[in-house]
């Protein structure tokens, strides 16, 4: 039947003009048809929706991954669905919530974990749902900064941990050759970067030292928690939602007079707000030698630095301010599970995050994109198959975040409409850089703003 | 004066063809403006599970905080801009196609091209462009000594944004001056020449003139063009950046609402800019036609 409809309108459009729009409704009546076929399959398979904010290579590994969980059993199929950037996606799993179309699932990035454990009412905790459907659920695997970071007051874990990472640097050992640096030895400190870059500089070997994506997440809340330095009160904001900023302290606002000089003497270049959407192209063109950014830019870096060979280093830190730097704080996403749908298709989502919790699962994902491996046992299975010594510097990110004992301040922060409030942070930054402000009047400022928001927060969540 | 009325005796007729028009314009548009004027009345929380009435809390805040003041006095200097370029430009190419007599026709087409690209790809192509990083413009103004950088200078990020905005909208000026033009009585033009006015006098003692109607029509549209639909292009661009510096009122709707998740203030800014669209309307109507000559 929906042959012969195609058929039809194909020989009827050949013959006559007039036959275009009997075409047309021939098509529409066949792609409905498929549409109702397409719905109603053979045998009942549950379908889990995924909404999710990865694109291009993440993107397609993430779908690769939902593929593995569909063939590996016949019963549910999940469906991952790209709603563009975090914010967006967070905007629209809201959005839809409200219009009772949300999706299953939702990944959400790390910024939005405040606003989502506020939100009880329309979020199954996950391990609620692993207990409520008998799934295997212990907290004992997970890396212990990623427990950390996504647990309640209670300790327990709301939401799925998915891909989470934390900032690195990169640099271009072709360029360190020229400038006469030795290409294995990146810079540790800030003092060292400075040398660095304006060596780099003057020997023309690259037109700026370093550039940066994140200014907010790497160079305000990492800085703090890397020198032990609080970023608000009540433990970061891990204790309620009454915390108030702090971040303009003296470690910040030292780093920022340094950005702002180095932007002037052409060490530093900005590379835009939020995730720094011009950073990336600076440093795979090679006008700027090293490069902050999550340890998930790992695949895009390495896909695009076709030229030259990229070195991996941990985050630089000052010295003078502390001995040993504390561990990075954690950035990425998890996957929130709504309130709302069926319980079929609770029974598939658990199924599928337990799909996810294997080894063979979370090795293969977090070694192709540099996301942290989650559990200990996929960091063990990587060290097994000798990925880590194959691929020099992919342990970094691991190494970073898992070093010393966590003190209050570099556990994470936790604010609700963090998202505004780096918005908040980015345009000071730049009031800065324009040399509107200096750091400390550029810092003060976003305090205030952010405690604003916070208190907006507060009021509307209580 | 008498006229002849004719009388329908139907009672209901009248409502009954009415009615398509008043459904869709209170399905599309009393209904949400109803929701945004109450919604911004409260503050809720994104889900929608608590929500307060704070009576004019949203607005007494916006009209304290700064960033608001300056995301006012940015939008008018960008529909400004926008304003004065589009139809500065648009008319200066309409009067050289207008003395062609063979080849009009093929300017006119290709001119016309550029409003059929969307807004977000045409503020991408901007972007691109003027990168500071992988960009042309950039490189050609390093040669005259001048370092572009609209993701630090708000100057510069001002212009790229009002030039993106512009040449997406001189297509569309462009048709409306070359309709005008067309229509201005060549008799009267020759009439002037021959009394010995020079292209520039007869320019501006005849023809701008008579294009009044059509330029009073134009600034109308392009005003609430640069007002309320630049959204796309500020996105694509500089997202409002740096330090704020780009961010109009609309675009800071978006940014408070989807991106900030603040409803309330958000529902309040776009009450507020409905406001500035009636009154735009009104002071446009009122005291500007009255000069048009038609």
């Amino acid at each position: 039947m929906l042959s012969n409809g195609d058929k039809l309108g194909t020989r009827r459009s050949q013959r006559d003009n007039k036959g275009v729009s009997m075409f047309k409704n021939a098509m529409f009546l066949s792609a409905g048809l498929t549409a109702m076929m397409a719905a109603t399959p053979a045998f009942a398979q549950t379908e889990i929706t995924w909404w999710h904010a990865m694109s291009a290579e993440l993107g397609e590994k993430l779908e690769e991954v939902a593929q593995g969980f569909n063939d590996s059993q016949t019963e549910y199929k999940v469906t991952p669905v790209f709603k563009g950037s975090y914010p967006e996606t967070l905007t629209a799993a809201i959005a839809a919530f409200r219009a009772n179309e949300q999706p299953a699932i939702v990944q959400v990035y790390e910024v939005g974990t405040g606003t989502m454990m506020a939100a009880k009412g329309a979020v199954y905790p996950v391990h609620q749902l692993m207990a409520d459907k008998g799934e295997p659920w212990e907290t004992e695997g997970f890396l212990q900064p990623v427990v950390g970071y996504y647990s309640d007051t209670e300790g327990n874990i709301l939401s799925m941990p998915f891909n989470s990472s934390t900032p690195i640097m990169y640099y271009n050992k072709d360029v360190f050759e020229k400038a006469g640096l030795d290409p294995e030895v990146a810079p540790k400190t800030w003092a060292e970067m400075e040398e660095f870059s304006k060596k780099i500089v003057d020997s023309g070997a690259a037109q700026c030292g370093f550039t940066t994506a994140w200014i907010t997440w790497i160079h305000t809340e990492n800085m703090s928690a890397l020198h032990d330095q609080p970023f608000g009160t009540l433990e970061n904001g891990f204790g309620g939602m009454g915390a108030e900023f702090t971040f303009n302290n003296d470690v910040n606002v030292k780093h920022w007079d340094n950005l702002k000089k180095w932007s002037d003497e052409g060490l530093f270049q900005y590379g835009g707000p939020v995730g720094g959407a011009d950073a990336q192209p600076k440093f795979v063109s090679q006008e700027c030698a090293m490069f902050m950014n999550s340890s998930a830019g790992r695949a895009g870096v390495i896909r695009n630095a076709t030229d030259f060979e990229v070195g991996f280093a941990p985050l630089p830190y000052y010295d003078d301010v502390i001995d040993e730097p504390k561990n990075s704080i954690i950035g990425g996403a998890t996957l929130w599970v709504l309130n709302g749908k069926s319980d079929e298709v609770y029974d598939g989502a658990a199924k599928f995050f337990t799909y996810l919790s294997q080894p063979e699962v979370q090795a293969d994902w977090h070694q192709f994109t540099g996301y942290l491996p989650i559990t200990t046992a996929a960091y063990e299975l990587g060290q097994e198959q000798g990925y880590y010594a194959e691929n020099p510097g992919s342990d970094i990110a691991i190494e970073q975040i898992m070093r010393g004992e966590p003190t209050p301040n570099s556990k994470g922060v936790r604010f609700g409409n963090l998202t505004q409030a780096r918005d908040v942070v980015d345009s000071e930054f730049e009031a800065m850089l324009a040399g509107q402000k200096t750091a400390q009047e550029a810092l003060d400022s976003a305090v205030e703003r952010g405690n604003q928001i916070l208190r907006d927060f507060e009021a509307s969540n209580s | 004066m008498q006229t002849k009325r004719t009388i329908f005796p139907n009672k209901l007729l009248p409502y009954a063809l009415l009615a398509p028009q008043l459904i869709i314009t209170i399905i599309f548009f009393l209904w949400p403006a109803g929701q945004a004027v109450k919604s911004s009345f409260e503050r809720e929380d994104p889900f929608g599970f608590r929500t307060t009435f704070i009576w004019f809390q949203n607005y007494t805040r916006l009209f304290d905080d700064p960033e608001y003041l300056n995301a006012a006095a940015r939008s008018a200097v960008f529909a400004v801009g926008v304003t004065a370029l589009s139809m500065g430009a648009a008319l200066l190419l309409a009067v050289c196609v207008n003395r062609l007599l063979r080849s009009g026709k093929f300017y006119t087409t290709l001119l016309v091209w550029p409003y059929a690209v969307a807004p977000v790809v045409a503020g991408i192509l901007w972007w691109f462009m003027f990168n500071p990083t992988i960009g042309i413009v950039p490189y050609l103004l390093e040669a005259f000594g001048y370092r572009w950088n609209h993701r630090v200078n708000g100057n510069d990020a001002m212009i790229l944004v009002i030039i993106a905005a512009s040449w997406k909208q001189i297509s569309y000026n462009f048709l409306f001056f070359v309709a005008g033009l067309q229509s201005v009585p060549k008799s009267l033009v020759e009439a002037a020449a021959m009394d010995g006015a020079g292209p520039f006098k007869r320019f501006w003692t005849i023809v701008f003139p008579l294009l009044s109607p059509t330029t009073f029509f134009l600034m109308i549209v392009n005003i609430n063009y640069a007002m309320f639909d630049t959204f796309g292009i500020i996105d694509g661009t500089t997202s409002g950046g740096p330090a704020g510096s780009t961010n109009t009122l609309v675009y800071k709707v978006y940014a408070d609402g989807f991106l900030g998740l603040n409803i309330g203030s958000s529902s309040a800014q776009s009450v507020i800019l409905m406001l500035i669209v009636i009154i735009l309307t009104v002071v446009q109507f009122r005291w500007v036609e009255r000069r048009v000559q038609y």
